[in-house]
């Protein structure tokens, strides 16, 4: 069996980010393994800009962004296996993965960093209503289709959910020809930024149907008809708002879930972002298993994963040098009102450097607010915000001497300011 | 010109048509579908019933217990996944114990094998049940079953055999002259045939129409159903069914041959056997009943919803006869549940009990009753695969992530006598998109393999249907 | 008059410009500043595939270099639709050079080395 100190799982940007992070630590001893033909991920096929503002403080586009990482990645010399597609972590972090040229490969890693990315809701999970045409895909799909294949999928489209692929999908759609009919979003507000509404469907007067969703899709062979209605504050239809749409596409841009499945079998809680439990280092319930990136919980920048990557290198690095003691005093993180998650769950708060961050989503969009760090029931930090939205990820830096070591329990919540 | 046409690829037709292939027999399967076992064999519980429910003396009740007896042969001539893990029949209120007894007395008329258990024993078994569970009738001989693999693969048994299929081809009138049946279709193409067998599911109802008035009717009843991902092999080991009611067995949760949970159907008449829509209002209530049995099922977990029409006889049992004005016509009418565990008795009552009786039967030397084996890397150890890998690389290449399914899988489907030609189809014989993404990642690929395998440009790609393209137009296209 | 949602930041501010080109509805300066610049000379940068013969891939994404005049988008798209590059190419290389005469670059975004 091969040795290797640490194996990273996914070789996307939150992979590349963290490899070359534990490079720069020192870390020298490193395989990365990742699915695709190449380092990327799925920015390989995310055409547009906008990628990079605050890493490289410059608008790049998604092949442009994973191409500096990779080279990078190629000038350290830092070892990588690409069509490697890893099937099972043992739960003592043996990593298996199997490709067509080694065959069946047993890595016994010493720490692993999983950064598998993310799925896209589907129809089948969101148990769309009606008949089970072709023309239905999710705007990652239709995305690879068009970007990376060649092929338009369809015509007449109507997409379901306002999160930045679908928006993003209205506009390359357009561009390439087809005709996009509307965006229909369940929530009383957009799930993508505002930027997006602006530049993807403004710009080609496409209308976004706010408290709305698809009550039926029609088409016995291939997608014919799409109905959208109004729902009430209890997501229940609306009677008489029915619109319907001749369409031959539907696009799905409905959320993402952490592809967190290599976990599934192991002992490690799963949190209410669907990807692992996690305390400061990025390190889930077993000892010297990470997590990072969208696996983790999604993000809505790359950025923003990049340095939660490094988070996690950082912290892969102190466990194989023995840092991470996990003693002392320890904090549950957890949301308050208006928050839907907080990362990390768990903070050894004695073995935080300097700096400790938490990673949150409010639950729905809110203007004038202070958002409150809480120790028990002392509040550690308060920050106002003019303007906070669940579309956009918030992250609150604390340095490590805010922390009374006092109470066990954090939590983070909002008010708004009347 | 044919001794016999079977008319539907079902799991019915597949199961004849490979019975008919052991005689010296010239056979023709005629399917209008892309694929074999794409209708009422698609959308089941997949479920090998053990005979506790039929109606003693039925034809139900005999041909439900004797095909389930045939399953571990033919699960291993076909290389078929096969389960005979059992099923709980579980009483939740002390109003239903008479009911279980009634059940357990019935069993034993139709021969079944079964135990009642106390609330302690079962919950021993299942501890996900419904804590407050009074008792359960315990079936040992029920079993999970892959209906695509098992249709797919008695097919391409049959047509190994000899048998000629013939898909895309709908049935649109028969005549008959003199002793020869004229089988035509929408193609225009004229099949002619001694005798006919009508196994065409839903629609066996107008294909008897063809050739006589008929006295029953098929009623569509639809089964609405989740799929549950395999996030852990624990929700429940055994099939765990509710007291039946005149609807039907209930609302059951069940594991699969693949690892994932099924929990449903609905029974609902419909209008339109076409109609295989899914609603809110329904799968709420199969979401609600099954809760009741067991309350932990992770609904979150759902991976898909689907529903599948069942042809419910009006006779309220199957309809297996030779037409009133001639026994050349065999008609297989409504085979609902439990259809597929009757399945291979189903084969063999057709053909030993009509077909013999109208044409000699002489078994052919050279039948082989087994499937190409397929290669099943999950039960290899690492050093098989690897062996395996070295010769052929493509196993060591992962199409599917979910389902963890190899190019190598795919490609050797694509040389089976029944190929497929849809992603449906290799979503079938190969699980590839059967998981939690639901081909999100893998369709694009998996069309790709589809297109260079049938010399085809990608948007003429088939989902399943007819024009069902998978992508319909070429970006940057001048057209 | 014209209305606009700011896209500076989250909070999405609802701007109203009258025919002098004063903002209201801004809560920061920067929000005078975008609508300004939408509405008299709105630009956008356009990001695109064009044809590529290659072994490996059919297409290459390309993107403008500069914004480009938002009424010139679908002319854009026209001209890059009738473009074709063969490979080995690399990011920064120029497909179509000085497009309408508007002083911008269609540039390849992806290397794409055979």
């Amino acid at each position: 069996m091969i040795k290797k100190r640490l194996v990273i799982i996914g070789g996307g940007s939150a992979g590349m980010a963290a490899a070359i992070k534990a490079y720069e630590l020192g870390e020298r001893d490193i395989l990365i393994i990742e699915k695709n033909a190449y380092l990327g991920g799925i920015l390989n096929q995310c055409i547009h800009n906008g990628f990079g503002l605050h890493e490289f403080k410059e608008e790049l586009t998604g092949p442009e962004f994973m191409t500096r990482f990779s080279k990078k990645v190629e000038e350290l010399g830092i070892p990588y296996r690409l069509n490697s597609n890893v099937l099972n972590i043992s739960n003592d972090k043996v990593v298996t993965y199997s490709n067509s040229q080694e065959g069946i490969v047993e890595v016994k890693a010493d720490a692993i960093i999983l950064s598998t990315g993310c799925y896209e809701r589907n129809a089948g999970a969101i148990q769309i209503p009606g008949d089970r045409p072709s023309g239905v895909y999710t705007a990652g799909q239709a995305q690879l289709f068009v970007n990376c294949y060649g092929y338009l999928v369809g015509k007449r489209v109507f997409i379901l959910g306002s999160g930045d692929i679908g928006l993003i999908m209205a506009r390359r759609m357009t561009l390439e020809g087809a005709k996009v009919l509307g965006v229909a979003e369940l929530m009383p507000y957009s799930a993508g930024l505002n930027r997006n509404i602006v530049q993807c469907l403004k710009d080609f007067n496409i209308p976004l149907y706010l408290s709305h969703t698809v009550k039926k899709v029609e088409g016995l062979s291939h997608l014919e008809k799409v109905t959208i209605a109004k729902v009430d504050e209890k997501m229940n239809f609306i009677e008489g708002t029915d619109i319907t749409f001749d369409v031959d596409t539907l696009l799905l841009s409905v959320g993402l879930l952490p592809n967190v499945d290599l976990f599934n079998k192991l002992p490690i809680r799963i949190s209410r972002t669907r990807g692992a439990v996690v305390n400061q280092a990025m390190e889930s319930d077993i000892r010297g298993i990470f997590a990072c990136g969208n696996v983790l919980h999604v993000h809505d920048l790359v950025d923003y994963v990049v340095e939660e990557a490094r988070e996690a290198a950082v912290g892969a690095v102190q466990y194989l040098n023995g840092e991470l003691k996990h003693e002392g005093h320890v904090y549950e993180v957890n949301p308050g009102n208006g928050i839907g998650y907080v990362v990390p769950q768990i903070v050894y708060i004695d073995d935080v450097k300097d700096k400790l961050s938490f990673k949150f989503r409010v639950r729905k969009p809110y203007k004038d607010v202070d958002i409150y760090i809480k120790e028990g029931d002392k509040v550690i930090k308060k920050i106002f915000k003019p303007a906070i939205i669940p579309s956009e990820m918030e992250i609150v830096k604390l340095d490590k001497s805010l922390f009374l070591k006092e109470a066990n329990e954090i939590s983070v919540y909002v008010e708004e300011r009347k | 010109m044919f001794d016999v046409v079977v008319i539907g690829a079902g799991c019915v037709g597949s199961l004849i048509a490979r019975k008919l292939s052991s005689y010296q027999l010239n056979v023709a399967v005629i399917e209008k579908e892309s694929d074999v076992g794409n209708i009422v064999t698609m959308a089941n519980s997949a479920i090998v019933h053990s005979g506790y429910d039929p109606v003693p003396g039925s034809l139900k009740a005999k041909l439900n217990v004797l095909g389930n007896a045939m399953f571990d042969k033919i699960s291993d001539e076909l290389d078929v996944e096969f389960e005979r893990r059992g099923s709980l029949t579980v009483a939740l209120y002390d109003e239903q114990l008479p009911l279980l007894e009634e059940l357990a007395k019935r069993s034993k008329e139709n021969g079944v094998p079964v135990k009642i258990l106390t609330s302690k024993e079962v919950l021993e078994m299942e501890p996900n049940i419904n804590k407050d569970v009074k008792a359960a009738l315990f079936a040992p001989t029920a079993g999970l079953v892959n209906p695509f693999t098992l249709t797919v693969h008695a097919m391409e048994n049959a047509c190994d055999n000899g048998v000629k299929l013939f898909l895309r081809e709908k049935v649109v009138d028969i005549k008959k002259e003199g002793d020869i049946y004229k089988v035509i279709c929408a193609s225009k193409n004229v099949y002619e045939t001694k005798v006919i067998i009508n196994a065409a599911g839903i629609y066996s109802e107008e294909i008897h129409k063809m050739i006589e008035p008929i006295s029953y009717t098929l009623t569509p009843r639809k089964g609405e159903y989740f799929i549950l991902d395999h996030y852990s092999d624990s929700l429940v080991k055994h099939t765990i069914f509710p007291l039946p009611t005149s609807k039907g067995k209930g609302i059951l949760v069940s594991p699969t041959t693949g690892g994932t949970y099924l929990v449903g159907p609905s029974a609902e008449v419909t209008f339109s056997k076409d109609d295989v829509s899914t609603d809110k209002a329904t799968l709420d209530d199969v979401r609600r009943q099954a809760s009741e049995m067991v309350p932990s099922i992770p609904f979150n977990q759902v991976i898909r919803t689907f529903s599948g029409t069942r042809p419910t006889p009006s006779t309220h049992d199957f309809i297996i006869e030779f037409a009133k004005k001639d026994n050349h016509f065999i008609t297989c009418s409504g085979i609902e549940s439990p259809g597929l565990a009757s399945s291979p008795a189903i084969a063999e009552y057709v053909v030993n009990e009509f077909v013999s009786k109208v044409l000699s039967l002489k078994k052919k030397d050279n039948y082989n009753p087994y499937v190409r084996k397929r290669v099943n890397l999950a039960k290899m150890s690492v050093e098989e695969r690897n062996k395996l890998i070295k010769e052929r690389p493509e196993y060591g290449e992962i199409i599917c992530n979910c389902e963890k399914v190899t190019l190598g899988e795919i490609l050797d489907e694509f040389k089976s006598s029944v190929p497929p030609m849809t992603i449906k189809a290799v979503r079938k014989r190969t699980r590839a998109g059967f998981g939690k993404c639901q081909g999100g990642f893998c369709q694009p690929l998996v069309t790709k393999l589809i297109a260079e395998h049938f010399n085809l440009p990608l948007n003429k790609v088939l989902y399943q249907f007819e024009d069902s393209y998978v992508v319909r137009y070429k970006v940057k296209d001048e057209k | 008059m014209k209305e606009l949602t700011c896209i500076i930041c989250p909070r999405g501010c609802h701007l109203v410009v009258d025919d002098e080109l004063n903002v209201s509805g801004n809560t920061c300066p920067r929000g005078a500043v975008y609508a300004k610049q939408e509405l008299t000379h709105p630009t956008r940068t356009l990001t695109t595939t064009v044809r590529i013969v290659s072994e490996k891939e059919v297409s290459l994404p390309v993107k403008s270099d500069k914004p480009l005049p938002k009424e010139k988008i679908f002319d854009a798209m026209a001209l890059i639709n009738k473009t074709s590059v063969k490979a080995p190419i690399k990011i920064g290389d120029v497909v179509i050079k000085n497009i309408f005469g508007l002083d911008v670059n269609i540039v390849a975004t992806k290397d794409v080395s055979r």
